[in-house]
């Protein structure tokens, strides 16, 4: 057992004159695929001791639930808590000095584009990103983030050496070796821990900005994961992006993209020039919510032909960092695009024998005239220690699904039947629909994960929309 | 907590025995909803409720008696029901009492009665649920009205006219939820072929409570504040509302 450390001398329970909190706002939130808003105070403090003493605050509220939020780019009720306290952490924004072998502090609130507009010029970039830099450090470690280097690096928290978490029995310092059940309950434990104040993250050396791409487009899929497989071993990221609305015998059809951090000598002049320069964040936004999707059955399909079109294979291209890692953040809030019904996202794993389930799943969806807009489909390594860590050996598959079609619901019910089948899970923080039972069954470390719960929460203070759907908790059964 | 489709986990239900109620039920539990809460006044069709609740695959179903002539025992039941629950997820109202047209005419109690159960106590208890789904920062409720309400008809006019105070009464509590986390959808069926109805010949549009089960549940995902069942009905409501009433007075039904 680690020392608890005290926020300024104080534990739960004390009640020093201290100056007084920032005020709290209602106000409604979701998840980034905008379903379930639900209404909750939301709190935004300046330091982590306020962070340490909103949250003990409200132990003993008639009605317990307090969750952390970063940037809500969790696509479901993760970081939501209706009726109670959430603890938005964009004002815990301080980042450390980069020391010689590549740690860095980091407050829990840092985005990883302010880290990387920091770290970049350094010569450093993060272990692991998701498909966006718009995520926090704290949303980070919760949902154990995985990248398109998950192959050969594993997930965000093989990289993180110490968490300093505040749970609702005191603020610890917990690492892989200082109570690693705590450390690793954290890890993917999407913020039902306590609130993560601030953590050591192990940089990556980089010569550059910019990112050698072999891109290649196969006709059909089991061409195209055989390729899949084989850049395991040769490049350190790789993703392929599926078209959805192909039939037949071009069912699973793609494009492959396998990268690695180019060196400096390998720059044009120009690029050469700032070799390490920070990506721009979005230069546009997508105003409103759009009255209707703009992303409907026929478009996504169009779209999907059109991007399959424009990108023929093609071996060592120059790329920038920006453009690989996160195609999407040059639009800002583009999950407006899908109308006010919002979407869900879909991701599991399925061991690497497992190829059937990505080629049912494509035709499963085909059937119940779904309409998806984005596949991408990646190859893990295999797991981590945390419980409910979401990594696995094996094939990945996360689907963008409009909400609108009416077989939609019943069609992921099925899936969820598949993967549990084929024992696989579901990516928590994709989720917005599964229930308890699958969730239970996908998971089946959940026990050990509610054993650690009970010792740091348990009054079951932390609570999300999302335990609540999932019950996930120490005093959720 | 109500998931990214609207199908809940927890549901209330105020006039349970009804067959619209029961048919809701029965497709939220098979969609995965666990905990069901029955309130009615028939103990015997409650019971019968529940079994029918269970057999789908509810893990907890419980009952609660009332009597929607006592207006005062409103939020009494509706608290009973939320502190059953836990937390509910979906409240549905769906108690609603005929009139004996033309026999109730010139009866006030009658009149009294049926305004009552159809519009005095689910609006008491509406409120109620209201304030629970502002503390509870989330709810979402289904409010069984009728196009008896929409347009008022003579040959049912005391029970349009309660239906037809329901619905602008939860529409407006609608409004006042904004911001809460709380949204509450009116469902207008047409003719329903259900117990209620026994013995009425029906009109040449009428439907069954599966159907209007059915669309409600769809309403629900939809997000939708006004459902009609059949959903054509919007669009033939849209004219009859524009009929001048001396032609509305002579229409065959
Ligand atoms: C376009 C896009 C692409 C994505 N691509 C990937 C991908 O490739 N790989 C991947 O793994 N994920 C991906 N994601 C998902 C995203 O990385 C995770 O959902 C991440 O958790 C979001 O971080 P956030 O700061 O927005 O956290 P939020 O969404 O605000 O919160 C997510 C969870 O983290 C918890 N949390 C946040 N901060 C703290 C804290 N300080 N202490 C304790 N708990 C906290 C919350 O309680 C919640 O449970 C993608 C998301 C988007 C929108």
């Amino acid at each position: 057992m680690p020392e608890p450390i005290l926020a300024e001398g104080a534990a739960p329970g004390d009640s020093v004159t201290q100056p007084p909190l920032p005020e709290a706002v209602d106000r409604i939130l979701t998840g980034w695929g905008r379903t379930s808003p639900t209404a909750a105070r939301v709190i935004t403090p300046g330091e982590p001791a306020d962070v340490v003493r909103s949250l003990w605050s409200h132990n003993g509220a008639t009605r317990p639930g307090v969750i952390a939020r970063g940037l809500g780019r969790s696509y479901g009720d993760a970081a939501q808590c209706a009726g109670g306290l959430v603890i938005e952490t964009g004002r815990l924004d301080r980042i450390g000095a980069i020391n010689d072998a590549g740690e860095v502090e980091v407050d829990a609130g840092v985005s990883l584009a302010a880290l990387l507009r920091t770290s970049l010029p350094q010569g450093w970039f993060v272990p692991v990103t998701p498909g966006t830099r718009q995520v926090t450090i704290g949303g980070a470690i919760a949902a154990d983030i995985h990248g398109k280097n998950h192959h050969q690096d594993g997930s965000f928290c093989a990289h993180v050496t110490s968490i300093t978490l505040a749970t609702p029995t005191g603020v610890l310092q917990v690492s892989q070796s200082v109570d690693p059940a705590l450390f690793w309950a954290t890890a993917g434990g999407m913020g039902l821990t306590g609130v993560i104040l601030g953590a050591t993250i192990r940089m990556r050396r980089v010569e550059t900005a910019w990112m050698r791409v072999d891109t290649e487009r196969h006709g059909e899929l089991q061409g195209l994961m055989d390729a899949l497989e084989r850049v395991d071993a040769t490049h350190r990221y790789s993703v392929a992006w599926l078209d959805c609305s192909a039939r037949g015998r071009h069912l699973g059809r793609g494009i492959l993209d396998a990268g690695d951090h180019a060196r400096a000598s390998e720059l044009g002049a120009s690029a050469a020039r700032d070799p390490l320069a920070a990506p721009h964040d979005a230069r546009f936004k997508v105003p409103v919510a759009l009255p209707a999707p703009l992303v409907g059955g026929l478009s996504v399909a169009a779209f999907n032909r059109a991007w399959y079109a424009k990108s023929p294979s093609r071996p060592g291209r120059i790329r920038p960092l920006g453009g690989f890692f996160h195609p999407l953040d040059a639009l800002g809030d583009w999950n407006r695009l899908f109308g006010p019904r919002g979407f869900v996202q879909y991701q599991y794993v399925v061991p690497s024998e497992r190829r059937d389930v990505i080629v049912s799943t494509l035709e499963l969806l085909q059937r119940a005239g779904a309409a998806c807009s984005m596949a991408v489909l990646k190859r893990f390594g295999p797991g981590d220690p945390g419980p409910l860590s979401f990594p696995m050996a094996g094939w990945t598959l996360a689907l963008d699904l409009p909400v609108g079609p009416p077989g939609l619901r019943r069609a992921l019910r099925e899936l969820d039947q598949l993967v549990l089948a084929a024992h696989g899970r579901v990516y928590l923080a994709k989720d917005s629909r599964l229930g308890p039972v699958a969730f239970a069954a996908m998971y089946p470390r959940l026990s050990e994960f509610e054993t650690t719960l009970r010792r740091v929460d348990p009054e079951g203070l932390m609570q999300s929309d999302l335990s609540r759907r999932l019950r996930i908790g120490s005093l959720a059964r | 907590m109500n998931d990214a489709f609207a199908r809940p986990n927890s549901v209330l239900v105020l006039g349970a025995t009804s067959d619209i109620a029961r048919a809701i039920v029965g497709l939220l539990v098979r969609d995965g909803c666990e905990r069901v809460v029955l309130a009615g006044r028939d103990q015997v069709r409650l019971a019968e409720a529940a079994g029918e609740a269970k057999e789908a695959g509810a893990s907890f179903v419980a009952t609660l008696g009332f009597d929607a002539n006592e207006v005062d025992q409103a939020a009494g039941v509706v608290d009973s029901g939320f502190s059953a629950a836990g937390r509910v997820d979906l409240v549905v109202v769906g108690l609603g009492l005929l009139a004996d047209q033309p026999e109730d005419e010139r009866d006030p109690t009658r009149v009294t009665r049926c305004l009552t159960v159809n519009f005095t106590w689910p609006a008491a208890a509406l409120t109620r649920v209201a304030e629970h789904f502002r503390e509870q920062g989330s709810g979402r409720a289904l409010v069984l009205s009728s196009v008896a309400g929409v347009r008022v008809r003579r040959s049912n006019y005391i029970y349009g006219s309660a239906k037809a105070g329901l619905d602008a009464y939860a529409r407006s509590l609608n409004q006042t939820l904004a911001g809460s986390g709380g949204f509450i959808t009116v469902v207008r069926p047409g003719f329903v072929v259900s117990r209620m109805t026994e013995g009425r010949s029906a009109p040449p549009i009428s439907t069954t409570p599966d159907a209007v089960a059915r669309d409600a549940v769809a309403g629900l995902e939809r997000g939708a504040e006004v459902v009609w069942s059949p959903g054509y009905l919007a669009v033939i409501f849209r004219v009859l509302r524009l009929l001048p009433e001396a032609i509305w007075r002579r229409l065959p039904f």
